[in-house]
Order: C-alpha cells, then structure tokens, then sequence
C-alpha cells in the first residue's frame, strides 16, 4: 500500500543530513522543504541511503514528484516544471 | 597482477587491475561477466536509441508499450537489459518539451545509448539544465515557443530516461532505417530536435 497516489501534493521533507556526517542521499537539495505533486508511482526500490554504505537496505516506494520551476528558481517561466524521482521517506503531506 | 609496467602507469589502472583480481579471486565476478558486460555497453549506442525511436514513429502499439515499460519494449528490439537500471520513455509533442539531466550525478540510459556525451556529465550542464534550461537550449539552437511546456527530468534515483522526439516533418512515407538515421543522442536527451539533414 503507498501512501500517495497520482495527483496528491506532498512537501519534501526540510532535511539536512549531510551537515551531520557521512550520508548518500538522492534528493536534490533545490527541492528540500519544497510542495510538489505526485506524477506516479515508480516502484520499490532498495534504500540508496543504505546501498551507499553496504548496509541491509529495505525497500522504499518511489514516486515522480514535479515542481513548478518558479517555485524553485527566479530563471523558471511559465508552467515549466521539474520531475523528480524521489523516495517516499522524504515525502510528507503538507 | 602480471600486465607489464608501461600499461598500469597510471594508479587508475592499477587499481583497476587490484578490483578485478579481487572480485575474481573472491569469485564474485568473473573476468568473462566483466567482458560480457563491457561488450553490452559496447553494443548499446545512440543509433540503438535511433532505431528505437523510428520503430515508436512508425508502429503506435510499440510507442505505447515503449511508453508504459521502456524496458520490456525495447526488449522487444533485442537490447539487452538484464542488469540495467529500468528505462522509463518520456514523449515529446506538441504541448511538452521534456529535458533529461542528472544533477547529483551522471544516470545516463548506457545499456540503450551507450556512453554519455562528455558534456552531460559537466557541472555546468547539470547546473543549467534544472535552473535555467530555457536559456540552455537556446545555446543548442532549440527553441521552445512560449506555449510548450518545458519539463526538465531530473534523473536522481532508480530509473534512466530517455526522450522520445516527435517525428519532423518532411519524413512522411520514409522507411525505420532513414529515419533512424536523423536521430541523435541530443535529441533522445532532449537538448536538441530531430532534423532532416
């Protein structure tokens, strides 16, 4: 069962790991604390965060998120958007 | 190790050589898996990408199996993709433009187009792409007009993606082999558009 389905908006998770230690982390950091809306579900995959390290890593569901590029950047025009594969982890509802 | 000296001068390759001997040693990987997989990404080239566009222009069942699971699809076509990352297919038509970039890395769709063009792995390609990609493609000489949306992919995680162009015009009743022919890898990552030459 995931938590989000097409059409939810979702905010990423305002996180900052690497200011802590050694991490992997595949969210972009332009897109933390940002609200997006789920564009689909992608499957499961093993926890990068884990693999990184060799450690057992569980299967986390991925989703296509997009971002309105205005919101991200002052270049973004229009209705161009970003799409983002990120891991449900980092997703919260806003 | 036994390679002569003037081969391993650089600490690279020896440090290649040590993983290689390690992993067989530890019968982790063979050397023979190694030479296999080397060969796929050999044979995986952006004419591979080519032919796999022209099939999805000329056969709309197959565009939309590439679509639904670009890796069964291209399958289909004889590409290997045991072992790959799963290849999602994003179209372009007449109302979005779609623009592959890696930002944390290089994820490229190797076991389709083969290695990827030096300057996609570039810090200011990368850089660009995701915040000012209009003014990007125009240094390519793409223009998007004002009312097609521009949807950049960051590819981050688990998939590789590669964009399905729009047929040009001009290409009415040609055969899968010349308009494979037009196709580039720009255009397959969405820098450029495919054109008649």
């Amino acid at each position: 069962m995931t938590a989000f389905a097409p059409g939810d908006n979702v905010l990423v998770r305002d996180d900052w790991p690497e200011t802590g230690g050694a991490v992997h982390i595949r969210t972009p950091h332009y897109v933390r604390g940002m609200q997006g809306e789920i564009r689909a579900y992608l499957g499961r995959f093993p926890n990068p965060e884990d693999l990184a390290f060799a450690r057992p890593a569980p299967e986390l569901e991925l989703y296509h998120v997009a971002f309105p590029l205005q919101a991200i950047w002052p270049e973004g025009r229009g209705d161009d958007e970003i799409l983002i594969e990120i891991y449900e982890t980092w997703l919260a509802r806003p | 190790m036994s390679a002569p000296d003037d081969l391993l001068s650089a600490p690279a390759e020896h440090l290649l050589v040590a993983i290689r001997d390690i992993l067989a040693e530890k019968s982790i990987v063979s050397s023979a898996e190694i030479a296999d997989r080397i060969a796929i990404t050999e044979a995986a080239s952006p004419a591979q990408g080519g032919r796999i566009v022209a099939r999805a222009w000329v056969d709309r069942a197959f565009r939309q199996r590439l679509l639904d699971d670009g890796t069964r699809a291209v399958e289909e076509l004889g590409v290997v993709m045991r072992g790959a990352p799963p290849l999602g297919v994003v179209e372009n038509s007449g109302s979005v433009h779609h623009l592959v970039v890696c930002t944390l890395c290089s994820c490229y769709p190797r076991a389709v187009l083969g290695y990827p063009p030096f300057w996609f792995k570039s810090a200011s390609y990368r850089a660009r792409a995701v915040r000012d990609p209009r003014g990007l493609l125009a240094e390519w000489g793409t223009s998007v007009p004002d009312n097609v949306k521009l949807r950049v992919v960051d590819s981050t995680a688990d998939y590789r993606w590669m964009v399905l162009p729009q047929r040009p015009a001009g290409t009415e009743g040609w055969d899968e082999e010349r308009l494979a022919s037009i196709v580039t890898a720009g255009d397959m990552i969405g820098v450029t558009v495919p054109k008649i030459k």
